[in-house]
């Protein structure tokens, strides 16, 4: 039981930091660039996301013995398509806001790929119950890094937080456009690349 | 539909609009695919060929099935489905009957599947209510567009192989930063007033 504890926790660790889907693995730069122009926009995107990739791992992992493998690609998809329109019905309904920001990019959370890479990596071998936390690990982990991308690209471009405008703060437009977003995207991946190999060196170190 | 309005979609959905640098759709094979300019040719093509395909299709599939039954809300999973099978088609009518295209793009095809763009276009066109004509328009347009910013970025990227960049900056930053300075040029076509 310990044993497993600590690979839950490590699990955790690993999903944000070093096996981060936008930072490392750059899973699903799409919605990342396009939605990361505030924090409530990133973290919307990522707690979205995060419902469907816990949801359809859980369902994909309980059928993952009843699925043939030729088809299974295509039976994933089916699942997945199944609960985006599932979660684009409900924030259409109760978060119309929100809706009106993220707009095209919640139906194609079908084709971010992380939620197929969780899904054929992950889901497809292991137990309903890991497969959840999972799921829900790299969310966490997808929703962090959009709210970080979220937060610069706020404060630099339109000069507020969380929709609260900071005071003699002059905005950088810049920052808010779509090249603000593939720069700030690669100095923040540059950044984590940077603090890695520092770890990596300590590790090596310490040895 | 005059052809001048045609010409302006099409203008506007290539450069004005592009899909990489004002969208962001189809960023993943945009950054993963981009090595050699040979190679972006080969993706492209295959993207502009399923993409208008694939828009015509499920636009014909919402008009005449989902809207007169009601189905709607069940658009996504439709289209998705459309585009996967139409990818998994055209691979074997390819293999059997153009043999020298299917090798050109034989493994580029079933990368496509989950190519934003395509999803993107074929829902951008429904909820933009564009008819028939206007939807085939503007998905050829920016499959185009599509296809000129990433032939642009792979030229771009194949020098800077060769550059000295930060070590931390290696791979996939840098390309990003270039990304960030050809989006700075193509916004200028904001600015731009077509006169139809």
């Amino acid at each position: 039981m310990s044993e497993n504890k600590f690979s839950v926790k490590k699990h955790f660790f690993s999903s944000l930091f070093d096996q981060n889907p936008i930072l490392v693995q750059l899973l699903g730069t799409c919605p990342t660039l396009a939605v990361s122009t505030t924090v409530v926009n990133g973290i919307g995107m990522g707690l979205s996301a995060t419902a469907v990739l816990v949801l359809s791992n859980l369902l994909i992992s309980l059928l993952r013995k009843f699925i043939p493998k030729q088809v299974r690609i295509a039976a994933y998809i089916v699942i997945i398509s199944g609960f985006v329109t599932a979660v684009e019905l409900l924030i259409k309904a109760f978060l119309p806001s929100l809706d009106k920001s993220l707009g095209l990019f919640i139906p194609l959370i079908v084709v971010n790929c992380i939620i197929l890479a969780r899904a054929e990596a992950f889901a497809s071998k292991n137990g309903p119950v890991v497969s959840m936390i999972d799921g829900l690990f790299m969310g966490v982990g997808f929703t962090f890094a959009l709210g970080i991308l979220g937060l610069i690209r706020e404060v630099l471009g339109s000069g507020s937080v969380l929709g609260y405008t900071i005071p003699g703060f002059k905005p950088i437009l810049f920052f808010a456009l779509p090249a603000g977003a593939f720069l700030t995207l690669g100095c923040l991946i540059a950044a984590v690349n940077y603090i890695l190999a520092l770890s990596k060196n300590k590790k090596g170190g310490s040895k | 539909m005059s052809l001048g309005a045609i010409i302006g979609m099409l203008i506007s959905s290539i450069l004005i609009e592009n899909y990489v640098f004002s969208r962001f759709l189809g960023i993943c094979p945009f950054l993963g695919l981009s090595e050699k300019p040979s190679t972006a040719f080969g993706m492209g093509c295959a993207v502009t060929f399923v993409m208008t395909l694939s828009t015509a299709i499920t636009w014909a599939l919402y008009h005449f099935v989902l809207i007169p039954t009601g189905l709607e809300y069940l658009k996504t999973i439709a289209f998705i489905l459309v585009i996967a099978s139409l990818v998994q088609l055209i691979e074997m009518f390819l293999k059997k009957s153009v043999p020298a295209l299917y090798a050109a793009l034989g493994i580029y095809l079933p990368l496509i599947t989950t190519n934003c763009a395509i999803l993107g276009a074929a829902i951008l066109c429904i909820q933009n209510e564009y008819n028939f004509i206007e939807s085939v328009t503007f998905s050829f347009g920016s499959a185009v567009g599509w296809t000129m910013a990433i032939i642009i970025f792979a030229g771009v990227r194949a020098r800077i192989v060769f550059a000295e960049t930060p070590k931390c900056f290696k791979g996939t930053p840098i390309a990003l930063v270039t990304a960030c300075l050809i989006a700075m040029a193509f916004a200028g076509f904001q600015g731009v007033k077509l006169p139809f």
